[in-house]
């Protein structure tokens, strides 16, 4: 769908990257300062980059041996930003309509479907200033859509948002996924957002591509894991067993099986399940006299150190691959290598999105 | 007390209004562009344009009285081609609006500019992203926004025309009835003894004047602001 190869001088490091995207929603991931944002730019043609190949769906936007150059508002890109970019002057239906102003296409998007998806019906009559944060950013997506964009660019759309708006807002962008056809390049140093948005990771550093992979390989390479927030963690696909009286739902997967509070998902439904890194403690026999309930068993598939003296370890289970942060002490003390069997003890459990591996 | 004023007096103050209005008028759209060019693009010459732009807040408005005569007089290189197409400025009212636009487009051009420099570039590359071009970026976007910043710019440019004397008194001259304007109607009768009563009421009317223009503005700016939600 997009293919970019892109060569530029930013002002801290020189921006080298190559990487082709399939459907659906594809995450920039990396951390600040890694070239999200700049990659995300050239695309929408608001930088000029010195060196460049960009095309969506095999239509060329950019290419600077043949010199050829599609302005900004010849390329059809939707850019949802993270600082939503509302006109002011506007009110919010004529802020949603202004990219049906320019639009050649004749089939455009049906206005009352995405008003309804984005559930904006009661702001349509309102200026701007009388937003929200998470509103002004529901109809930043809406006016995005409704230009009938071939690419949605989503450049950290969340990030200026506190946890509560970004719970508002990250279901919509999932409803986008599944219901608009429009592939998604979505900017994110979250790898929560990104295990439940994404279908294909590119992981970015110092200006280069690391990796370009599906989601789930991504998740679950200890590598990478460096590249994330406190937050960053294995997916695991279970199954709903149980609701115990108790108030807990019990999952499992291949015999193995993990306790968290009570899902309103029904027995037999299939969830995703993330893990942060950080709430795996290891352990190299079976631990007892203690609170947690989630032990389960596995060998070491792969240790990584990284740079802030710290290790990953990717504990494979029957379940799948679980990753741990452990710091290089407690890596020596455990004399923890490949294949060396452990227990992996989870501190607890959140809910990834229920549909994407 | 209002009837020592003559017809003469009376013409000088619509004088003065029709001058600083066409004057107002004429310098928005050129003084637009160059506020323009000034915050937005960078292009070679631009510290001599800005240069230029200002000369005339800098220089005594005597001497820009003197250089319009020399550009605009009859025998000027502009005056005279102009002269052959039946356009004078020189000893008629359109000269004073002429020496008055002249004088005002500094104040409007950085009224202008500081206008420009507050609308946030994000919005209006959010537009081009939505299928605006360029001209259509700044009709729908950037002129909207502007609307406070063009307020105080023309109310600027207006009360200096308004009150326009040195480069007005010598490149249009103090003509009763044909070029004289409230301040060289003012000058004409403090030089004469016995006629104070007129130039007090013509001070005042001035003040008025004055002052109304910028109430209306500032209401006019306050609407606008609100309506941008700031």
């Amino acid at each position: 769908m997009l293919d970019v190869r892109l060569r530029h001088q930013l002002a801290r490091l020189p921006l080298d990257v190559e990487f082709s995207t399939p459907k659906g929603v594809t995450a920039l991931f990396g951390p600040s300062g890694a070239g999200k944002t700049s990659i995300v730019n050239a695309v929408a043609g608001l930088m000029r980059p010195t060196g460049a190949r960009i095309s969506v769906s095999g239509q060329v936007l950019c290419d600077t041996d043949l010199k050829l150059w599609v302005p900004p508002h010849r390329r059809e890109i939707g850019y949802i930003f993270q600082d939503a970019r509302l006109f002011p002057h506007l009110t919010v239906k004529a802020n949603l309509s202004y990219g049906r102003w320019f639009s050649r296409h004749r089939n455009q998007p049906n206005f009352d479907r995405i008003v309804e998806m984005l559930g904006l019906g009661t702001l349509l009559a309102r200026r701007v200033a009388a937003l929200s944060g998470g509103e002004k950013q529901r109809v930043a997506i809406g006016r995005a859509l409704l230009a009938a964009p071939k690419l949605i660019l989503a450049d950290e759309p969340l990030a200026a948002l506190d946890s509560e708006r970004k719970a508002e807002i990250l279901p919509y962008f999932e409803r986008l996924r599944d219901e608009v056809d429009t592939p998604i390049l979505y900017v994110s140093h979250s790898l929560a957002e990104i295990a439940r948005l994404a279908t294909t990771v590119v992981v970015l550093a110092e200006g280069r591509v690391v990796t370009c992979a599906p989601t789930k390989d991504v998740l679950q390479n200890p590598a990478l894991l460096q590249y994330g927030d406190k937050h960053a963690g294995a997916v695991l696909q279970m199954r709903v067993e149980t609701h115990h009286a108790d108030g807990l739902t019990e999952l499992g997967s291949a015999g193995e099986s993990l306790l968290l509070p009570r899902l309103g998902i029904a027995v037999g439904s299939p969830v995703c399940v993330r893990i942060a890194a950080q709430d795996v403690i290891l352990s190299t026999e079976h631990p007892t006299g203690l609170s947690a309930l989630n032990i389960i068993a596995g060998t070491i598939k792969q240790v990584h150190q990284d740079i802030n003296c710290g290790a990953t370890v990717a504990v494979q289970t029957a379940a799948g691959v679980i990753l741990a942060r452990l710091t290089l002490r407690s890596l020596q003390a455990l004399n923890l290598q490949e294949g060396s069997p452990c227990y992996a003890i989870v501190k607890s459990v959140a809910l990834a999105d229920t549909d994407q591996l | 007390m209002i009837d020592v004023l003559g017809p003469l007096e009376w013409q000088a103050v619509f004088l003065s209004l029709k001058v600083a209005c066409w004057a107002t008028v004429a310098i928005l759209p050129v003084g637009l562009l160059t506020a323009f060019a000034l915050a937005r693009w960078e292009f070679r010459g631009k510290t001599i344009l800005n240069g230029v732009v200002h000369l005339p807040l800098v220089l005594p408005p005597v001497v820009t009285g003197y250089l319009l005569l020399l550009i605009f007089g009859r025998q000027g290189f502009v005056g005279a081609a102009l002269q052959e197409l039946g356009i004078v400025f020189v000893f008629r009212w359109t000269g004073a609006a002429l020496a008055a636009a002249v004088m005002a487009f500094p104040l409007m051009v950085r009224a202008l500019r500081l206008g420009f420099e507050a609308i946030d570039p994000k919005l209006e590359q959010a537009a081009q992203t939505l299928g605006a071009s360029p001209i259509w970026v700044f009709a729908t976007v950037t002129l909207p926004l502007m609307i406070p910043g063009i307020l105080t710019g023309a109310i600027l440019a207006f009360a200096k025309a308004l009150g326009e004397f040195g480069a007005t008194i010598t490149f249009a001259a103090n003509i009763p009835g044909q070029t004289q304007t409230i301040p060289t109607a003012i000058y004409a009768a403090l030089q004469v003894p016995g006629q104070e009563n007129k130039a007090t009421w013509l001070v005042m009317i001035s003040i008025v004047l004055a002052l109304s223009a910028l109430l209306l503005s500032e209401i006019l700016a306050r609407q606008a602001r609100r309506r941008l939600g700031a």
